[in-house]
């Protein structure tokens, strides 16, 4: 075990007190002198044609001090380099029942409903497609001109001969697996303040972004205004998920009203605006093929997954993607093929979301992979570690696997959990399962496809000794900001209150590209290390001289600069800093990161998605009783081993993980979306079943600590890793308790009794399970 | 609708408002007084974000009208520090994860105060059942309750009021 006094501890997060107390602002709760109101105009319809639209009696309105239409700020955006497919406010045609057709600022809200109301559109509707595997065959009105039979993407990858793979295995099943929709339900609701200064001709904008870099390059292409012109602020976020992980239309919104006012715009959504504005984890449909060898060893896996994207592309080729490439990436098998289509619909785009694109696919592949074990007679625990990879290596497509704690995951949860005395052996209606995830440390390949370091950290230590740590990354609660914090002060050998943190302001902190793809410990954290040791070089450089010592016979730890080399020589690090600004005059530094070359995958179509510097794993079992008089499931509780490299703050790490899991469950036995010919049938908390207190079940987390060679001391991604394998855990606890195996989500109380039912009738084959 | 003056009295001070009868408690607070601890999260009361005390209960300002509630007694998140000191509960969030994003956490800390005051000892089943109108998305609720049990170990130390640190 390493030395360390900082890293390792359960530190509080830095921002706690702002937020037990109220003082923390969120955006929603900032204010400017003479603040205008915006509000949007939905669309009603889910395809038509823009024929006319009349704002004369909104702006003629009293009050009203902006309106703004598709036609004032055309420029496209999105996400993507290859999906700039969205405006401000639609220019010619709507796509979606809630897409944006117009904006008004008014001095009071009530003034902005009153001017929304006196828009006037005309529609021209047109055929609507709602359903993925339908919408291919549509021969016309397509959702967008440029994408054929509305098929935004398609990928076909095949990784050795799956074909051969599958002949010669002694077992291949295949399955059909379906997932509803699900969302991010952060609680804070997306909210924008802008501010278009005419007399400066600057914008400042202060939004809920997960991603103040990309929104800030957004802004300035929609705008039309050079970037050194917009300064873009992100305050504290209520929660993202993903959900705030692209520019949503409300951050183009306010600037454009902004802008067209000359005052400052707040627009913050209201809950039902912000299920329609979603950008959430997608339908998707999975045809899964799996073959084993008797032993259990997987000879081949194939999977072809139609994703319903929604209108708009976002982020979706790259959930498409990542369901390819983290498909069969966490075991060996050497075999394996992808085909993936991502189509639009008449809906709200889909887009990231927590575990982002591995989700889906890894309920598809533990649930079958748990029908092979039972169908082998080989324990499912066991069958995971028959394929496990073998460190270091290169999976068949590509991605370099450098630490790999997956294997201890499941001794860990194997043993916790009681598997080898509960599996198989409760009563009647109580089960266990088993299952596995991983995830990505941080994409490889940036969106912009840019070659510039992922994440900048800048050092300054002021008069008073005090470090100014100025970083881009974007805290969203998961606590980066005092991850960064703690790896600073431990490589200064500081105590954590001496830093300061200054974090997301673009004008002020040096570009980080933002949380997503759970990119911040790993990313922002190496360059912390950095920007530390260039720092500490300098002071050790100073101190050395002034001891006549060499530098590298120093040490910094618990605020002191020491000598190592028996002299005892000790010094506060007040002293070492005012030797050092002696010596330098100011004392600044600076760290970056960027992913290896190695790390960045093969060069095939579809290839910059997957790949990253190192892999996080988990391990879950779930223990379940079913009512098998009504079908309904109780998660009672869930053993869970995360891989994270090392616990740079195991109290945050923990929260990280047991939120994973919690959300998982969600998807697994509750949440789900539900349409009605584009039409959400629950867009509120309530309806959409968050689950309370009383549904969570008690979630047991363990950490194991891999030690990857890259991480920042070793650490890996935690927070996002775990929410996968909590599906599937529960659908093979739900088969070991009453031997039935739903293959789509939420896995409901219908759905087990409709299977229960259909197990009674004489006729019903199938495979039966234990019972 | 006409605005009116009213009184109200939050956190122990007095503050009086010219408003419509029917403006709500939470923009008055959130919008009047600058008192923005208490969030929006929902359009339906079904999130818990904007719990208040009222005399000591919690309510959901979000569907109070801001004119009844001239009588009452208002505690606000803003109010449970003491002369800038952390109550157990803000520390118990802080030092146990309770707060991850912190926007549900103004809310639950109300609540949870409200349950200590009335019952010093809960069983975790009956913090549950106690902040079961109160959603969050980040924790899973498992560090919200050892959170609250911080604050029940702190209590029954040195209760809040009785001089000792």
């Amino acid at each position: 075990m390493a030395n360390f006094s900082i890293v390792g501890q359960r530190l509080p997060m830095v921002d706690g007190p702002d937020k037990v107390t109220g003082r923390g602002l969120y955006t929603d709760d900032l204010a400017l002198p003479g603040m205008l109101v915006g509000k949007i105009l939905h669309s009603p319809h889910a395809h038509a044609c823009i024929r006319r639209i009349d704002t004369s009696r909104a702006e003629a309105l009293p009050g009203v001090k902006a309106v703004v239409t598709g036609r004032d700020f055309p420029n496209r955006y999105g996400i993507l380099p290859i999906g700039h497919d969205e405006t401000a406010f639609a220019v010619d045609k709507v796509r979606y029942i809630g897409d944006n057709v117009a904006g008004v600022a008014a001095v009071s809200e009530e003034g902005a409903r009153q001017a929304l109301e006196l828009i006037e559109v005309d529609y021209e509707r047109l055929p609507a497609y709602f359903d993925p595997e339908e919408t291919m065959k549509a021969e016309s009105n397509w959702i967008h001109d440029e994408k054929p039979h509305n098929i935004e993407k398609e990928y076909h990858h095949q990784f050795g001969n799956v074909e051969q793979g599958l002949a010669e295995a002694d077992l291949v099943v295949s399955e059909r697996f379906a997932c509803s929709e699900v969302t991010h339900a952060a609680l804070e609701p997306h909210s924008t303040l802008a501010h278009y200064d005419p007399a400066t001709d600057r914008l400042t904008v202060w939004s809920s972004t997960q991603v103040p870099y990309y929104l800030h390059l957004t802004l300035a292409n929609v705008l039309g205004m050079p970037k050194e012109k917009i300064r873009v602020i992100k305050p504290l976020i209520g929660g993202g998920f993903g959900g705030k992980s692209e520019v949503i239309p409300v951050e183009v919104e306010a600037a454009v009203l902004s802008r067209q006012a000359a005052l400052p715009v707040k627009i913050t959504y209201t809950r039902e605006e912000v299920f329609y504005a979603h950008r959430g984890r997608p339908i998707q449909i999975i045809e899964l093929t799996i073959g084993a060898k008797r032993d259990g060893r997987l000879t081949g896996v194939k999977a072809r997954i139609v994703q319903d994207g929604g209108a708009y592309c976002g982020y979706g080729p790259v959930t498409l993607l990542y369901s390819g490439a983290l498909l069969g990436a966490m075991y060996d098998i050497q075999n394996v093929q992808f085909d993936g289509y991502r189509v639009l619909t008449n809906k709200p785009a889909c887009g990231a979301m927590r575990g982002h694109g591995t989700v889906n696919t890894r309920f598809a592949f533990e649930s079958l992979l748990d029908r092979v074990a039972c169908e082998l007679g080989i324990d499912p625990a066991e069958i995971r570690l028959r394929n496990q990879l073998q460190p270091p290596c290169i999976t068949v497509n590509q991605l370099r696997v450098t630490s790999y704690g997956y294997p201890e995951c499941i001794r860990q949860v194997v043993e916790k959990s009681g598997w080898g005395e509960k599996r198989g052996k409760l009563p009647y209606g109580k089960g266990v399962g088993i299952a596995g995830s991983h995830y990505v440390s941080g994409a490889a390949n940036s969106i912009i496809r840019s070659e510039m370091p992922h994440s900048t950290v800048n050092l300054r230590v002021e008069d008073d000794a005090t470090v100014t740590l100025l970083t881009g990354a974007s805290e969203i609660g998961q606590g980066s900001d005092t991850i960064q914090l703690q790896l600073v002060a431990e490589e200064l050998g500081v105590r954590p209150d001496r830093i300061k943190l200054v974090a997301a302001d673009t004008e002020r902190t040096p570009i980080d590209l933002g949380s997503y793809s759970s990119r911040v410990t790993f990313m922002a954290g190496n360059a912390c290390l950095a920007a530390a040791r260039n720092l500490r070089k300098q002071l050790f450089e100073a101190v050395a001289r002034v001891w006549g010592v060499s530098a590298d016979q120093l040490e910094a730890r618990d605020d002191r600069v020491c000598a190592q080399n028996g002299s005892g020589k000790v010094m506060s690090f007040e002293q070492a800093v005012a030797a050092a600004r002696q010596q330098f005059g100011t004392l600044e530094a600076t760290g970056s990161y960027a992913p290896p070359a190695e790390a960045r995958g093969g060069k095939f179509k579809g290839a910059g998605v997957g790949p990253s510097p190192a892999y996080s794993y988990s391990a879950q079992v779930a223990e379940v009783s079913v009512d098998t008089e009504t079908g309904q499931v109780s998660v009672e509780r869930i053993t869970v081993a995360h891989d994270c490299g090392r616990a740079i703050n195991p109290m945050t790490v923990e929260g990280q993980v047991e939120g994973s899991v919690w959300m998982g469950l969600g998807q697994a036995v509750q949440e789900e979306m539900i349409w009605n010919q584009g039409r959400l049938m629950n867009p509120s908390l309530l309806e959409y079943k968050s689950a309370s207190t009383l549904e969570s079940p008690e979630i047991v987390p363990i950490l194991v600590e891999s030690v990857d060679p890259e991480g920042p001391l070793g650490a890996k991604e935690a927070g996002e890793g775990s929410l996968a394998a909590a599906i599937p855990a529960v659908a093979n606890a739900i088969y070991d308790a009453v031997g039935v195996r739903i293959t789509s989500t939420p896995i409901s109380a219908e759905k087990i009794l409709k299977a229960l039912r259909e197990r009674q009738k004489p006729q019903a084959r199938g495979n039966g399970g234990r019972r | 609708m006409t605005a009116e003056p009213i009184t109200l009295r939050v956190n122990g001070q007095h503050f009086e408002v010219t408003v419509p009868p029917n403006r709500l408690l939470l923009d008055v607070l959130r919008e009047d007084l600058r008192l923005t601890g208490s969030k929006r999260g929902c359009d339906d009361s079904s999130c818990g974000c904007c719990t208040v005390l009222a005399d000591g209960v919690p309510m959901l300002s979000c569907v109070m009208l801001a004119a009844s509630y001239q009588d009452a007694e208002i505690a606000t998140i803003e109010g449970v520090a003491e002369n800038g000191r952390l109550h157990p509960l803000q520390e118990g969030f802080c030092v146990e994860g309770g707060a991850q994003c912190g926007f549900c956490t103004p809310g639950i800390i109300l609540v949870a105060k409200a349950l200590l005051e009335r019952n010093p000892n809960p069983t975790r089943q009956e913090i549950a059942e106690a902040l079961s109108g109160n959603l969050c998305r980040c924790t899973g609720y498992t560090q919200i309750y050892a959170s609250v049990e911080h604050a029940i170990r702190k209590l029954q130390e040195a209760p809040v009021g009785s001089g000792k640190a």
